[in-house]
Parts: structure tokens; C-alpha cells; sequence
């Protein structure tokens, strides 16, 4: 028979890994909704990282949550620092009053037209330069490898990536950090995917987002 | 003030070779009449061979059967030392070219920016190792003794001038730079060395080599200032290297362009400046001359960062027919304003600016692909917006949709439901006129929807817009 090993000395000389929750250093960048925010387990954006919007039209939401973030970010820094907010091949004309009106500083703003299969590599060229604060694409077709580039890019360059993609996509795995499925009825947020904890079970309604 | 003479002794060879493809193999530079060629200059590996500068092209070839046989180009030759002047500028005002395979360069006024002279001998060597130029480099307080000097010595620094007349009191006089008959008939004197020269009698002197010869002792002691014709770098940047092959793939022509590129990279190292738009002119043997423009938003100076636009622009592109030269030609050179960085930067070490990363971004997809965005001062919604200007509007508080459709399309929902309007908007009868009445409307799916109606009907709705 094993003899008898007293727990505490077992713990102490950390041989037993116990499954307590470590307390997560805190997101550096909220999405600007409190409720949101407190289904995150960072309590915010992933930073470094690929973030997925999954979409089953457009029009229906992304940008009321995307603005809140863009804004701080664009108004973050002084003048002198200089970093881009950058909108790859977005599949309408963002409207420029709509966007000011949101806080969004638009010299901070720029828009990158690629053809579809240049999408990616611009993307990844813009995540990883690191001359970015936030980086938005409409990639029209990504495999997880794609993706799995975007997300690398994204941790090389110290920058907020957001794929914004078919709601169709959902069912496939995919390396973002986060993944966020907007949907029309009910009007409401799933959470699918969040690095750090296990996604929230409770899907939350886009009335929510209230400041 | 002091000068700094640059021979350049191999200068022909060394302006062909450093844009050779292979280097090491035998190559001589040829000149003459089609009857009678001769070798004006051979490589070491020529020379290794049995070649050497002043045979008949016949001798040479039973000597060695696969020399690469280039023709001195005079023309090429005055582009090579111009392109050295253009670089010692970078070093000092005051240079002077007139001299042939010579450089004059004032640095006494220098050595406040470059340091002392060993500090700033060791970078005009290094940059001059790094161009592919053999040299010999003497500093001197005139510059025609520097230039006598440099026959004989290299590296020899005199700031003063009693070790100038010492120094130059040794010098043998065929190495003087005195006119060749004067130098035979000293020699039949019994003279050896300037210093006998100087001790005899002037007037006797100048009797027996004549006054162009004394005048030109009487320059080599500084006694006689003549003053140099001095370099000013032209305005504009052209260089061309021409191919003894047929390139056909433009992969081929990425070490060329390199080349031109590091030269031009020098050129503008020299006159402070940068480029911000520049010319690749293909010249094929037959049919017309390809160009590609390369242009970029703001001037730049860094050829690494050239280098990339350009390959940018150049691989894509498929030729049409085999490239016989290359040539690269900038006519504009804006002063460069290097950008400021921050001495602790925090950001990653693959860091780019955002610059480079829009030009790299234009050169694949296109000069128009990036833009920024500003807001008009029109109520018309196709006029509300436009690209990359920088102008301030007040914000409407009226409801904009966040996505704008470059086109109205109808909007075919029965089940719409109207939320706000209508708003009317009604402008622009001096062009486009515009009268609509705008809604916001909720479609069947859940979206919100920006749409109008021609002005007081009420026909079908034309989508304009999305509230994402």
C-alpha cells in the first residue's frame, strides 16, 4: 500500500494541479457595452487576437457594436500617434456622417478596396504591420488556415482583428479568439467561442447594448 | 582648406563590373576601329589569363577564348564619374570632376559634421568599397599637389605645408602629372626628384620647359591658385544599364533594378532629397519601349523600401517581348522629410509604418485601393461623403445609416415597417438635382433600412442604406 501523503505538502510542492479559476488580468480594450463586457471572460475584446462576427445578412448590428470600440480607439493617443483604423474591402460605402456621428475620428479612418482574393494578404499585411489599431475584414471565403494566419498576424502586431463573416460559418471551427454570432429573430448576441472561459450560455439581446 | 583627392584608377572597368553578372569571369573593355581592336582594360581573372590593357583583340583571343568583350564606352565612362561626383557632394560642397579619373573633395569644412579625417577617409573608403570602386585616396592643403601625390601614395594625410613641399620634393617627376616631354627632357638633365626642380633658377627654368610647365609647378606648390570648376548635382536622376543577354522574365530583372535602385538611393543620400515618383523604362530590341511608373504618396529615400515598390510594380508584369536595357529615370526630387520616431518605441520589432504599409498595400492592389474618408458639407447622400479630404462639416443629428450603397436599389419587401420619416431632401438642382423623401423602414429579416420615395409619391422604396 501507498503510504500516506499529507495533502498540504502534496499542494506546496505544486505536484497536484488544482482547478481553480486564475484571476485573468482584465482586457485593455472593452467593447464599450457593460453587458457585453460581462460575458467576456476578459471583459472585453481579445487583445492580440482575431475576433469573429458572424453575420447572417449585412445590416444588422455589427456596426452599432463595432463603433464604440472604434471610437475610443480613434481617439485615442495624441495627434502625433498615428494609428489607422483600417476597413478592408467593406461590402458597402461607409457613410461618413453616420461614422462621426459615432465618435469615429475619420482621419484615423482608412479603406482598403481589394479584390476578393487579395482580401486576406491585405489583411495580414495590415494586422502584423503594427501601424494599426484595428483591423476590419470581409474575407468572402477563409478556411481555417486562412484564419489561423489573420489570428498570428493579429498576435504579431499587437492588434485588434475583427473578421466579419457569414453567419454560415458558424458551424465550421475556426482559431479566432472569439466568435460572435449576431442573430435577427430574436435580435440577439451568441457568444460561440471565447479564449479564456467557457462561452456564456445565455444569449444576449441587442437591446442590451445600451450605454 | 584641405582636398582630398579620390583617384579612381580602374574606373572604365570598375563602372562595368559592379553591374556584371558574373564579375570573376575573364572581361575586357575593347576600343578602336573594327580593324584594329585593342584592349583598353582587363579584370584580374583576364589578367590571370594573360590579357593585359594595349594588345590587339587578335593576340588576346589565341591568349583566351572566352573573355567577355565589352566596349569602352566613353559616354558611359562621364555618367560613372558624374554619379561619383553626385556622391562625394554628399561629403562636401566643393568637388571638382574636372580632373579624369579624379575626384577633388574640400573637407576641411567637413569635419565638423563627419568627424576627423581618419573618421572621414574610413567612410569615403567604405562607401566606395561598397560602390565597387578601386581607389587611392591623399589629403592635402592644395589640390593639384593632391592630386600629384595621389599618383604615388595612398592614404597619405598632410594638413601643413612645410611636409606638403617635403612630400612633394620626393616625388619622382614622371609621377608629377608634368607633360610628358617636359618630364623627358628634366630627365636628360640628370633630374630625378621634384626637389631638384624647385632649387634651380626660375627664370632659367622657364626658359627650358616653357611657362605651361611652370605654371603647372608653380600650382603643385600652391604658389599659383587656379581656381577648379566645381560639380553641381543636377536636378534630376537618370540611370541605365543595358544587358549583354536577352532578360525575358522580369524575375531576371530584380538584380538590375537593385543596382539602379542602391545608385539612385546615393544619388539622393547626396542632395538630401527623396523621390516620390520615378520611371522604368524597358527598352526592348524591337517594338516600343515598356514603362512602368512607380509613384508613391509621400518622398522616400531608403532603398530598401524603393526596392520593394518597385519589385512591386515590376512582377506582375508580364513582357511582351525580350529586354535588351533598363533604365531608371526620377525627374522630380522633393526635398525628403524623414518621419519622427519615437526613442522608446513600444511596438514589436516587425514594426512598419503606416506609409510603408499603404504603399505596399497600393503596389499590389492598385495606386486607388487606399483612401481615407471625410465628410461634405451637401445633404445629398451620394455627395456626404468623399475620399481623403480634410475637411471639417458639422455632424447631422438626423439619422445616417452607418453603410451607404453606392447605388439605390429597390427594395422589394412587403412586409416593411416604418419607423422615422419621411425626412426630404432636396438639393443640388444645379447638377444632380435630388428631391426624396427618406425613411427609416424595418424589413421582414430584422434590418433597418434606410430608404426613399421620389418626393411626395408613393411609389416603391429604393434602399440607400443600411443601420448596422
Amino acid at each position: 500500500m501507498a503510504s500516506v501523503v499529507a495533502l498540504d505538502s502534496l499542494l506546496d510542492s505544486r505536484r497536484v494541479w488544482r482547478g481553480q479559476p486564475q484571476a485573468r488580468p482584465t482586457s485593455r480594450q472593452p467593447t464599450g457595452f457593460a453587458a457585453l463586457d460581462a460575458q467576456l471572460p476578459s471583459g472585453g475584446w481579445p487583445e492580440s487576437a482575431l475576433s469573429e462576427l458572424l453575420l447572417p445578412m449585412d445590416g444588422i448590428g455589427e456596426l452599432r457594436l463595432l463603433w464604440p470600440t472604434l471610437a475610443r480607439l480613434s481617439q485615442a493617443g495624441d495627434a502625433s500617434s498615428d494609428e489607422k483604423i483600417v476597413l478592408i474591402a467593406p461590402p458597402y460605402l461607409p457613410f461618413a456622417s453616420a461614422w462621426a456621428n459615432a465618435g469615429v475620428r475619420l482621419e484615423r479612418l482608412q479603406i482598403v478596396l481589394a479584390q476578393p482574393r487579395d482580401v486576406l494578404w491585405a489583411t495580414e499585411q495590415c494586422l502584423r504591420s503594427a501601424a494599426c489599431a484595428a483591423v476590419l475584414c470581409w474575407p468572402l471565403q477563409a478556411d481555417d488556415r486562412a484564419l489561423r494566419r489573420l489570428q498570428v498576424a493579429a498576435e504579431t502586431g499587437q492588434c485588434l482583428g475583427f473578421a466579419l463573416r457569414d453567419a454560415k460559418a458558424a458551424a465550421n471551427p475556426s482559431p479566432a479568439a472569439l466568435r460572435i454570432v449576431i442573430d435577427t429573430a430574436p435580435a440577439q448576441l451568441r457568444v460561440i467561442k471565447c479564449r479564456g472561459g467557457n462561452p456564456p450560455t445565455q444569449p444576449l439581446p441587442l437591446s442590451a447594448l445600451a450605454h | 582648406m584641405l582636398w582630398a583627392c579620390i583617384l579612381l584608377p580602374q574606373l572604365a572597368l570598375d563602372g562595368v563590373l559592379r553591374r556584371h553578372a558574373a564579375p570573376d569571369l575573364p572581361l575586357a573593355l575593347i576600343s578602336g576601329p573594327s580593324q584594329r581592336r585593342v584592349l583598353q582594360a582587363v579584370n584580374e581573372a583576364a589578367e590571370a589569363e594573360g590579357l593585359q590593357a594595349g594588345q590587339p583583340l587578335t593576340t588576346a583571343q589565341t591568349l583566351c577564348h572566352h573573355f567577355a568583350k565589352v566596349d569602352y564606352d566613353s559616354a558611359a565612362i562621364e555618367r560613372t564619374h558624374d554619379f561619383l561626383a553626385a556622391w562625394a557632394y554628399r561629403y562636401g560642397s566643393l568637388v571638382s570632376r574636372s580632373l579624369p579619373s579624379t575626384l577633388l573633395l574640400e573637407v576641411e569644412a567637413s569635419f565638423k559634421l563627419f568627424g576627423p579625417w581618419p573618421r572621414l577617409e574610413a567612410r569615403l573608403r567604405h562607401d566606395l568599397s561598397e560602390l565597387g570602386f578601386r581607389h587611392r585616396i591623399v589629403l592635402a592643403p592644395n589640390p593639384w599637389a593632391a592630386r600629384a601625390l595621389v599618383n604615388r601614395h595612398d592614404g597619405l594625410a598632410i594638413s601643413q605645408e612645410a611636409p606638403l613641399q617635403k612630400a612633394l620634393g620626393q616625388l619622382p617627376i614622371d609621377a608629377s602629372g608634368l607633360p610628358l616631354d617636359v618630364c623627358e627632357s628634366l630627365g636628360r638633365m640628370g633630374l630625378r626628384r621634384l626637389q631638384q626642380v624647385f632649387a634651380l633658377p626660375r627664370a632659367s627654368l622657364g626658359k627650358r620647359v616653357g611657362a605651361p610647365a611652370l605654371q603647372q609647378l608653380d600650382r603643385l606648390t600652391g604658389a599659383l591658385a587656379t581656381p577648379l570648376p566645381y560639380f553641381q548635382p543636377a536636378d534630376m536622376f537618370e540611370a541605365r544599364i543595358e544587358f549583354n543577354y536577352d532578360v525575358t522574365s522580369s524575375q531576371a530583372l530584380l538584380f538590375p533594378l537593385r543596382r539602379l535602385i542602391d545608385d539612385m538611393a546615393v544619388y539622393l543620400a547626396g542632395r538630401d532629397g527623396g523621390v516620390q515618383q520615378f520611371l522604368l523604362r524597358l527598352e526592348h530590341d524591337r517594338g516600343p519601349v515598356t514603362d512602368v511608373r512607380i509613384g508613391l504618396l509621400a518622398a522616400e529615400r531608403d532603398p530598401a523600401m524603393l526596392f520593394e515598390f518597385a519589385r512591386g510594380r515590376l512582377e506582375p508584369l508580364t513582357l511582351s517581348a525580350s529586354v535588351g536595357a533598363m533604365q531608371l529615370i526620377a525627374t522630380e526630387l522633393p526635398p525628403f522629410v524623414p518621419a519622427a520616431r519615437d526613442l522608446f518605441d513600444a511596438r514589436p520589432q516587425q514594426a512598419m509604418p503606416w506609409q510603408q504599409l499603404r504603399e505596399r498595400l497600393r503596389a499590389r492592389l492598385g495606386d486607388d485601393a487606399v483612401h481615407g474618408l471625410a465628410v461634405r458639407a451637401d445633404h445629398r447622400p451620394e455627395r456626404s461623403w468623399q475620399i481623403d479630404v480634410q475637411t471639417k462639416s458639422l455632424p447631422t443629428s438626423l439619422p445616417r445609416p452607418g453603410w451607404l450603397l453606392k447605388q439605390p436599389v429597390p427594395l422589394r419587401d412587403h412586409r416593411l415597417r416604418v419607423l422615422a420619416g419621411p425626412e426630404r431632401i432636396e438639393s443640388g438642382w444645379w447638377e444632380a438635382d435630388v428631391r426624396r423623401d427618406y425613411y427609416v423602414v424595418e424589413t421582414s429579416m430584422g434590418q433597418r433600412a434606410w430608404a426613399y420615395r421620389p418626393a411626395g409619391e408613393l411609389g416603391e422604396f429604393m434602399l440607400h442604406g443600411w443601420f448596422a
